[in-house]
């Protein structure tokens, strides 16, 4: 496994050598922290007597990344670890490694291809898939399910949820339409997602991302990727927002929702709306999860058998 | 009673759902990663023995369930009910048929078996692994046979029914595995 591993990082960094992206490495602590209302994250003190100060241990290294993108660096990738406090089970472990890239210039359809090359070379000798899927979100979530992703209509979902034995989910969603989306599409859309082939969803429902571009044909739908081979989500991907104004607008109506939430409170990263004023190059950026796509290529049945020590020995 | 947030479900817990005290088998986390974590819940009800799938918002919780497992000696059938006692304290139970269900056809007079309490009321009987208990009736066996082929029913004294080996006589008393059903051995008296 360890061999298997340290493989797997010298092909990812041979793929990404070859086509010119730079490695980079950014802070692990941070002085904010992504906003997302779904993530918490870990903190720490910074003591420096008499300074006293908090840092944020970061949920992903895309914030830090983009403000190299901002500075001019060109397309950059980064292989760290990534901290998500509260998450733990089969396929999670707080602590993972994260494989996050942007290539300048790229659209989402651009950067489903070089995922797709990836994806190819990294399994090619350790697993045998059958070629990839490409679905839009709306077209796999009325397949597996009937209703229409885009359009809430609190009756049609509940009706759903009563005769497809998800009852409970009546009362957890109520009226929330990213919830229930979370709640159908996680327990009866992607378990069937990418049998022994790499799977990309693409134009996910407006409601369901912070940090993609909408749609210029479809206001309804952003340019969001997510790719699923067995089942397992891997990873996700944008065409980026570049707009400052529409980014820090996003990033107050997240705190907001975790205020309401009562989650831990958080700051807008102010390094990033002032590098995204500057002005962030059209890009499109993607994070796979390592851990897992390990998992995968093993059979592994939980992501401790791919780590040398899950949380509760490390 | 004490309550359990999604994070504590462990196998073998056991919580009150839908007024009913259940036991958690399995508890899978589910999230996705730009998105709200569910705790997907194996349970089984401890009244009717049904599983069941039920989905949680990840940090919500459950009232646990007073339910133990006490080791018990069983006295008697009085038609109605069975009677248990727990011997370090001599403390007696009575259970109707229906929270013993199957387990009747292994009880026999003086054997200890495991009887769960729920608030201290029998919930459901269940009996040793293994048990030994004399043939009541079977066919007479053929001369020369050994263990293989395909044996014989044979009736034990509590009722139940057990496939034997065709040399075991009525009158023997053997070694039966209660959760398969299957005869094991001929018990030297």
């Amino acid at each position: 496994m360890m061999r298997l591993r340290a493989q797997v990082l010298k092909d990812i960094r041979q793929f990404f050598s070859a086509r010119a992206v730079l490695e980079v490495e950014t802070p692990l602590l941070g002085n904010s922290c992504g906003t997302d209302p779904q993530l918490d994250f870990f903190t720490t003190d910074f003591c420096l007597p008499p300074l006293q100060q908090g840092l944020f241990l970061q949920t992903s290294p895309e914030f830090a990344m983009k403000r190299l993108l901002a500075a001019g660096s060109g397309s950059i990738y980064q292989i760290g670890k990534a901290f998500r406090n509260g998450e733990s089970g089969r396929f999670h472990n707080p602590e993972f490694t994260l494989l996050e890239w942007y290539q300048v210039g790229f659209t989402l359809p651009q950067l489903m291809d070089e995922i797709a090359e990836l994806m190819t070379v990294l399994f090619a000798g350790r697993k045998d898939l059958s070629p990839t899927q490409r679905t839009s979100y709306q077209e796999v979530f009325q397949l597996y399910t009937g209703l229409n992703p885009l359009e809430f209509s609190c009756q049609d979902y509940c009706a759903y949820a009563r005769y497809n034995d998800l009852s409970e989910a009546i009362d957890i969603c109520g009226i929330d339409h990213g919830l229930w989306l979370d709640f159908i599409f996680s327990h009866r859309v992607q378990p069937n997602l990418g049998e022994n082939a790499v799977c990309m969803v693409y134009d996910y429902p407006s409601c369901q991302s912070s940090l993609a571009r909408v749609n210029e044909c479809n206001p309804e739908v952003t340019d969001r990727v997510e790719i699923f081979i067995n089942g397992i989500e891997l990873g996700n991907g944008y065409y980026e927002l570049i707009d400052s104004q529409e980014q820090s607008r996003r990033f107050d109506e997240e705190i907001v929702v975790r205020q309401q939430r009562k989650r831990p409170v958080t700051v807008k990263d102010k390094h990033l709306v002032a590098a995204l004023e500057s002005g962030l190059p059209e890009c499109s950026g993607m994070a796979i999860g390592l851990d897992r796509l390990l998992m995968l290529m093993t059979n592994s049945a939980t992501i401790n058998e791919v780590l040398n020590f899950p949380v509760h020995r490390a | 009673m004490a309550s359990y947030s999604t994070n504590e479900f462990k196998a073998g817990l056991k919580v009150m759902l839908d007024n009913d005290p259940c036991a958690i088998i399995e508890n899978e986390f589910v999230k996705p990663g730009k998105g709200q974590a569910f705790n997907r819940v194996k349970i089984r009800n401890l009244k009717t023995g049904r599983v069941i799938e039920r989905t949680f918002k990840s940090g919500d919780s459950l009232e646990g369930a007073d339910v133990v497992d006490v080791a018990m000696q069983y006295l008697y059938n009085d038609g109605e009910f069975r009677h248990f006692m727990v011997p370090d304290t001599f403390e007696q139970y009575q259970c109707d048929e229906k929270s013993i269900g199957d387990t009747s056809k292994w009880l026999k007079d003086q054997d200890s078996c495991t009887v769960t309490l729920w608030n201290d009321a029998p919930l459901a009987v269940s009996p040793p692994n293994f048990v030994e208990l004399a043939i009541v009736e079977t066919d007479p066996g053929v001369r020369g046979d050994t263990s293989g082929g395909g044996g014989k029913p044979a009736v034990l004294e509590t009722g139940a029914v057990v496939r034997v080996p065709l040399f075991v006589q009525q009158g023997e008393v053997i070694k039966v595995d209660t959760r398969t059903g299957e005869y094991i051995s001929r018990v030297k008296e």
